[in-house]
């Protein structure tokens, strides 16, 4: 691995990005109207705005990463420059970890944009700091980033990899505790629930916004999703081949 | 001039899909020279080129390049290849793929500049590469191969779509380049290409037919056009066999 190669990779990734602007204004923007639209769907209760929105900030992040380095790596295969770039000296953990480096970035803009317009024009109050709750976002923006890369190897197409978007991030959404309380929950779907990178992410972010602090159960929850970003990164670099048939 | 082998292969056999598409191929490539890798389209050129880049899985057979077997990490550094779809980043322009990869490489930046002027793209160079054409996006691959100035180069194709002038040019950069030292192994299915190289490497249905100079080839078909040489040696071949 190599410093030079890795740092060169994040900022090739972000000159790309920029080439893109419809695509980062989409990043930027989407959020925070979905945040309006959900003040406005709550209008009559405000205290599940208040419930939800701030967890939403922070799980932002991980679903438009999870797309876009799906797309990216996709990309990067179809367009044979990945071929190239396994036939030089390259570590596969420098490509990786540049990924890492330009979309840490991209998250901290876009928790940035968003917790800005929440906490500030939508009035979004919550009990821990603003920071952390960004901190947490970019966090689950590696989490997100690092499940796209390993599931674009099962895609061939640009079609298929926006597919797993409803198959993978959806169910994650869902059964996270984000709609409804995990102890509420069948005891089935409370297991996988379990087994879902995404509750950890939620708890951790629920426990800042309402109790203020990560409390020593959200150091838990933040060690699981470094855990399982880690062990998917691993997983993707096992899907960068340097011979294929 | 060294008559060192640069490329020496033994008995390789690749199998795609089921299929074997190379047929126990065994041969040597001579160092500092340019050699002609020719033959129709679908003949299992760019497999060949794939396994001896160290990208191929191959079924059996020995791959060296200079002394190490094909695809060792030591080779990274050593050997450029040029696919023959443009592998570049569209949405970056040249100079900014060249700088990538020159950082990839670790190579200074001076040898941005000179390989763009290689390939004739000065005045494109700020241009963002899915705006140029095909010919332009595949000189930008050329390029980027040229950068880390590897001891071997293997091109895919690399004057397919180009205008005349512009490929003469780029036969006399390949004669440069091997009078400098390197060793070039180039693909092409226009027999008139293999005017330009010092050894022929004849292919057909993955199996080799011919490994000669263009005058031997000429001297032993008794053939003065290199196409209709290549055509008698395919019946002489296929008599045999039958």
């Amino acid at each position: 691995m190599s410093a030079r190669i890795t740092w060169a990779t994040g900022l090739r990734v972000l000159t790309q990005l920029r080439r893109d602007p419809r695509t980062i204004a989409l990043l930027l923007i989407v959020p925070p109207f979905l945040l309006t639209l959900l003040k406005g769907a709550f209008q009559q209760d405000p205290a599940s705005f208040q419930r939800v929105g701030g967890p939403l900030v922070g799980l932002f992040p991980f679903s438009t990463m999870f797309v876009v380095t799906s797309i990216t790596m996709l990309r990067e295969r179809t367009t044979g420059t990945l071929e190239r770039l396994m036939s030089l000296p390259l570590a596969k953990l420098d490509l990786l970890f540049g990924y890492g480096i330009a979309f840490a970035v991209l998250a901290v803009v876009q928790a940035g944009v968003t917790s800005a317009v929440a906490f500030g024009p939508l009035g979004l109050e919550v009990a821990g700091s603003t920071a952390a709750v960004v901190a947490l976002a970019v966090g689950n923006a590696l989490l997100g980033m690092s499940l796209g890369l390993f599931v674009s190897a099962f895609a061939r197409t640009e079609f298929q990899a926006v597919q797993f978007m409803p198959a993978i991030v959806f169910p994650q959404l869902l059964l996270c505790g984000l709609f409804v309380p995990r102890d509420q929950m069948a005891g089935a779907l409370r297991v996988i629930s379990d087994t879902m990178p995404l509750t950890y992410a939620f708890e951790a972010l629920n426990s800042v916004t309402t109790t203020g602090s990560l409390g020593s159960r959200g150091a838990l929850d933040v060690a699981v999703i470094a855990g399982a970003t880690l062990l998917l990164l691993a997983f993707g670099a096992v899907t960068l081949r340097r011979r294929t048939p | 001039m060294s008559h060192a082998r640069a490329i020496e292969i033994e008995d390789l056999v690749v199998c795609r899909g089921g299929l074997e598409v190379l047929h126990g191929l065994s041969f040597g490539v001579t160092a500092g020279r340019v050699t002609g890798l020719l033959g129709p389209s679908g003949c299992g050129k760019t497999t060949l080129m794939r396994a001896i880049v160290g990208v191929q899985i191959v079924a059996s057979g020995r791959i060296e390049v200079l002394g190490r077997p094909a695809g060792s990490p030591a080779l990274r550094p050593r050997i450029g290849y040029v696919t023959q779809a443009p592998s570049v980043y569209g949405d970056l322009s040249v100079r900014e793929n060249l700088r990538y990869f020159a950082r990839v490489l670790g190579v200074e930046r001076e040898r941005i500049g000179a390989a763009i002027e290689t390939v004739a793209l000065g005045g494109q160079a700020d241009q963002v590469v899915s705006s140029l054409s095909g010919g332009q996006s595949a000189r930008v691959s050329l390029a980027t191969a040229l950068l880390g100035e590897p001891e071997v180069l293997v091109l895919d194709e690399p004057t397919v779509g180009l205008d005349p002038v512009l490929r003469r040019d780029l036969w006399a950069t390949f004669r440069e380049l091997a009078a400098a030292g390197t060793t070039l192994l180039v693909s092409s299915h226009v027999m008139e290409e293999a005017e330009h190289c010092d050894e022929l490497l004849l292919m057909r249905d993955g199996d080799l037919l011919a490994v000669e100079s263009p005058d031997a080839l000429r001297e032993r078909t008794g053939r003065h056009e290199l196409d209709e040489a290549f055509l008698a040696l395919i019946e002489k071949t296929e008599g045999e066999g039958a």
